[in-house]
This record gives structure tokens, sequence and C-alpha cells, in this order.
């Protein structure tokens, strides 16, 4: 692994981002209008936004990373490009790292946007304040690229590579905590939702919300939180091939 | 010419199984260092498979292949081989600039370099155009330029020449030519017979297999022929006979 491809390959991502002004919009504009939106639902119970509205900040950045990655690395393997680039110096890490760098800088834009129009625009009332919920907010976009890059491998066209996202972030959503408090689930699910990296999204923003302090909890969701974007990233790595059948 | 020089490629006994079937069945033969080696062969004969397995990412069976006297795909050999895939692999949502400016990155050469190479395959006055706007064989060179970037000392082209006019194409030949002259070995493929006679060296695959190794002159006055199609068509008689 060298710092110049790294970097080479993350700049690169930029540039196709640059050029591609409607996914560009779509990465930054959908979460704001979706926020948004939520809030005009709620526009009679604001203690339902309060709540819903910082878990839902997380969930939309982790899918929305999660799907343009899955895609963008998707069309790299089939178009022959990465093929090319493995006959290149470049490390298994440079790739993955440079994704995760570029849809992490897109993250951080992404989460500061949404999360400032929900405080400062919207009236969320969020305790622990604006910068921890962005904080959190990225984590869980570059969270989704690390499962986007990953998922990617089992995908063989784009039409399965967008069925990954009911398949594989939907169930994450349905147990954490967002519509039923984990702690209320039947046993065997609550177990699963330990396991699934989106409650521990929606348990950060959470913890964000209700504590003007950052609470050791805090802490160890954020510590979870970067521990799946390591283990996704090694797991991808370990699906990169540089031969193949 | 009893030179005995490393050869820039050496394969011996290579197998391939793609797809639960074997593609390459106990192949071997030699590219010659300083010339250009033609791989000619029908559609499915195995060309691109053993092109693969030249520059290190196919999945191979048993058998060696030894690059510029190296394994294949070994490290040492990453900024040594340059490689343009048979369907062009660029980024169609990048400029042709920002395309062979990130290879180039990659490689760690001047930026200098990416000029001199769209000049090269004739595609200066597009460095600002999108590669999605292109045509195919646009397309195809702003691969092949990516792979002319630094100094290669092993071009392995797998079909460059298709989709483009006579012109264009009696250009990079001559482009090839004057590569080979300064020392630099082409491995290219081609499905058109004629282009065999702008190649020094020849190896004829059908089904996965070398049906012949030779001079362009010497395969024609073994098999009594006078074109490179007709002597792969006298070859095949002769194996069936
Ligand atoms: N990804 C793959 N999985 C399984 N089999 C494959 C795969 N790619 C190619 N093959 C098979 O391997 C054989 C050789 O294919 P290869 O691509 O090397 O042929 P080729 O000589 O390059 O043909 P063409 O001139 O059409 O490019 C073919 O019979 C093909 O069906
Ligand atoms: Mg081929």
């Amino acid at each position: 692994m060298t710092g110049r491809i790294t970097a080479a390959i993350a700049a690169r991502v930029l540039g196709q981002l640059r050029h591609d002004h409607r996914t560009m919009a779509l990465m930054l504009v959908v979460p704001c209008a979706l926020i948004t939106l939520l809030w005009w639902v709620y526009s009679g119970n604001s203690d339902l936004f309060d709540t819903i509205g910082p878990q839902l900040l997380g969930v939309f950045g982790l899918v929305v990373m999660f799907l343009v990655t899955s895609i963008t690395t998707l069309s790299e393997r089939t178009s022959g490009t990465l093929e090319r680039l493995f006959t290149l110096p470049m490390g298994k890490l440079d790739f993955l790292l440079g994704y995760a760098l570029a849809f992490g800088a897109v993250a951080l834009v992404q989460g500061f946007l949404a999360a400032g129009l929900s405080v400062w625009v919207l009236g969320l009332d969020v305790r622990g304040g604006v910068g921890p919920l962005v904080l959190v907010a990225v984590l869980s976009g570059v969270l989704g690229t690390a499962l986007g890059l990953l998922v990617s491998a089992f995908a063989a066209t784009e039409f399965q590579a967008v069925q990954f996202m009911p398949a594989f972030v939907l169930p994450q959503l349905l147990v954490c905590g967002l519509l039923v408090p984990r702690d209320e689930l039947p046993q065997v699910l609550e177990w699963v939702s330990y396991a699934t990296p989106l409650s521990y999204a929606v348990d950060a923003t959470t913890e964000v919300t209700l504590h003007a302090q950052w609470t050791t909890a805090l802490t160890w969701d954020v510590v979870a939180l970067l521990a799946f974007t390591v283990g996704g990233l090694l797991l991808g790595s370990a699906t990169l091939r540089r031969r193949t059948p | 010419m009893a030179r005995t020089e490393l050869p820039a490629v050496a394969v011996e006994q290579l197998h391939v199984v793609r797809g639960g079937r074997v593609v390459i069945a106990g192949l071997s033969c030699t590219v010659r260092s300083g010339r250009i080696t033609g791989l000619l062969g029908p559609s499915g004969s195995g060309k691109s498979t053993l092109i693969r397995a030249i520059v290190g990412v196919q999945a191979v069976a048993g058998g060696a292949v030894r690059v510029l006297g190296e394994p294949a795909g070994s490290p040492v050999l990453r900024d040594r081989v340059g490689y343009v895939t048979q369907s062009p692999s660029v980024y169609p949502g990048l400029t042709v600039a920002e395309n062979v400016r990130f290879f180039a990155c990659v490689l760690g050469v001047s930026l200098q370099d990416v000029d001199r190479v769209l000049e090269v395959v004739d595609l200066a006055r597009y460095a600002d155009t999108m590669v999605g706007r292109l045509s195919g064989g646009e397309r195809s060179r702003v691969s092949l330029a990516s792979a002319l970037l630094g100094s290669p000392r092993l071009l392995v082209l797998d079909e460059p020449t298709v989709g483009l006019d006579p012109v264009l194409r009696v250009r990079l030949w001559d482009l090839f030519a004057a590569l080979a002259s300064e020392g630099i070995s082409l491995l290219v493929s081609s499905h058109v017979m004629d282009e065999a006679e702008r190649c020094d060296d020849l190896l004829l695959l059908r089904d996965g297999a070398l049906l012949a190794e030779d001079t362009p002159a010497g395969l024609l006055e073994r098999t009594g022929t006078d074109d490179v199609e007709a002597a792969f068509l006298a070859l095949i008689d002769e194996g069936a006979a």
C-alpha cells in the first residue's frame, strides 16, 4: 500500500462524482429532502420528530453510501478496470481505502448538510449538538461504503447489486430499534440486532439526542461502528482477487 | 540470430480451466525479446486467456509462466508490463486526460508523459472530452495510451486494432514497429489474419493448443501457402489428417 496510489484512487472516484452532477445531487439533496418530509409528516408532534429524525439521519447516510459504493465498485469489476489496476503497482488496500476516503468525504458533506438543516432550520432538538450528530452520520456513511465494497463482490450484475439493498439493509432497519425499541424485540431478534451494524448507528444518534455530554454508551456505539467498518474492509479485501477464474 | 537472449515471455505446460472446462491444455511457447509477436486464432481459441495468464490475472491450474525472467504477476513486473484488455478498460465518466492521468498517478510517472502518450495515439485534441462520448475505436486508444505510460519493457495488447479504420491500423502497427526497434517486446493478439504480416513472430492458437510457432515467412514456406489465413487452414487439415 502506498499513499500516492490510495490518494490517486480517492481523487479519481471524487472526479467521477464531480462530473456526475445528478448522482452528486441525489447523494446530497435526497437525505435533506427526506428529513424535511419527515419534519412535515410529524408537524403535529415535534417529540416524535426529535426521536426519529436523528435516527434516520444515520440510516440515510448508510443507505445512500451503500448503494453508490456497491454499484461503482461493481462496474469497476465488470468493466475490466479492476483487472487492469491489478496488473499495476496497486495494492488491495489502496483500492479499498481510496474508495473509503472518497465516499467518506462525501459522507462528511452529506452528514453536515442533513444534520445542519435538521437542527438549525427544522428545529430538531438534539442535546448533544450538531457536532456529534454529524460525526455519527459520517461514520454511518463510511460504514455503508465498507459494506457496499464487500457486497459488490457477491453481485454479478447491477440488478443484483441493487437488490442487495432490500436483502441486506432493510432487515437491519426492521430490527435496529427504529420501529420497536430493541429490548422489546423477541429474544432472538434482539440478539440479531446486536449483530447488525445499523443498530449501532441508530443507538449512537439516540445517545446524542438524549445527552448533552458525551456518554460511555456513545463511545461504545462509535467503537462498534468503526469495528464493523474495519471488518467490512478486511472481508472486502479478502474478496478482491488479483487472479480470477 | 543465435544470441541466447532471455525471452520476454516463457510459457511452459500451461493449463487453464475456466467455467469447468479446460480452455488451455498444456501450452508452451515463448515471446522473443524486442520483437512483435502476433497471437492469432479464431474466437474462443484462448487468446485472451493466455494473455491474462501472462499479465498474472488469470487463475491457472498448472504450468509456469515467466515474464522478463520473473514469475508472471510478481510485484516487480507491475511497472514493466503494459496491458491493454480486450474491451477498453477506461472510466466513461472521466475525460480522456483524466483517465490517462489517473493511470499515470498509479504508476508514479510524470504528468508530462500523459501529453506524450495522447499524442502517440492521436487523441490529444480529445483530451478534455468525456470518454463516454467517444466511439469504440477512440475508447480503445485511450486504453492503449494508458498502457504506453512510463517505460514498459513488454506490451501485452489484446486485440488493440479492432474497430479501427485502415489508416489508423497502419499507424498503430507503425507505432508497434517503432517500439520494437527501441527494444520493447510486444505481444499483440488479433483474429484478423492479414495483420500477421506486420509481426516478426507468430503464435497460432486453436482450441487452447498451439498450432504453430514460427515467423510469417517460415510459416508460409512450411505450408506452401501464400497467406497466413491459408497457412492456418492448411495446418488444421494437416492436424485432421
Ligand atoms: N469468464 C469465463 N468463464 C468461463 N469460461 C470462459 C470465461 N471467459 C472465457 N471463457 C471460455 O474460455 C475460452 C477461451 O476464451 P478466450 O476469451 O480466451 O478466447 P479468445 O481467443 O480471446 O476469443 P475472442 O477472439 O473472441 O476474444 C472460450 O471457450 C470461452 O468460452
Ligand atoms: Mg479475446
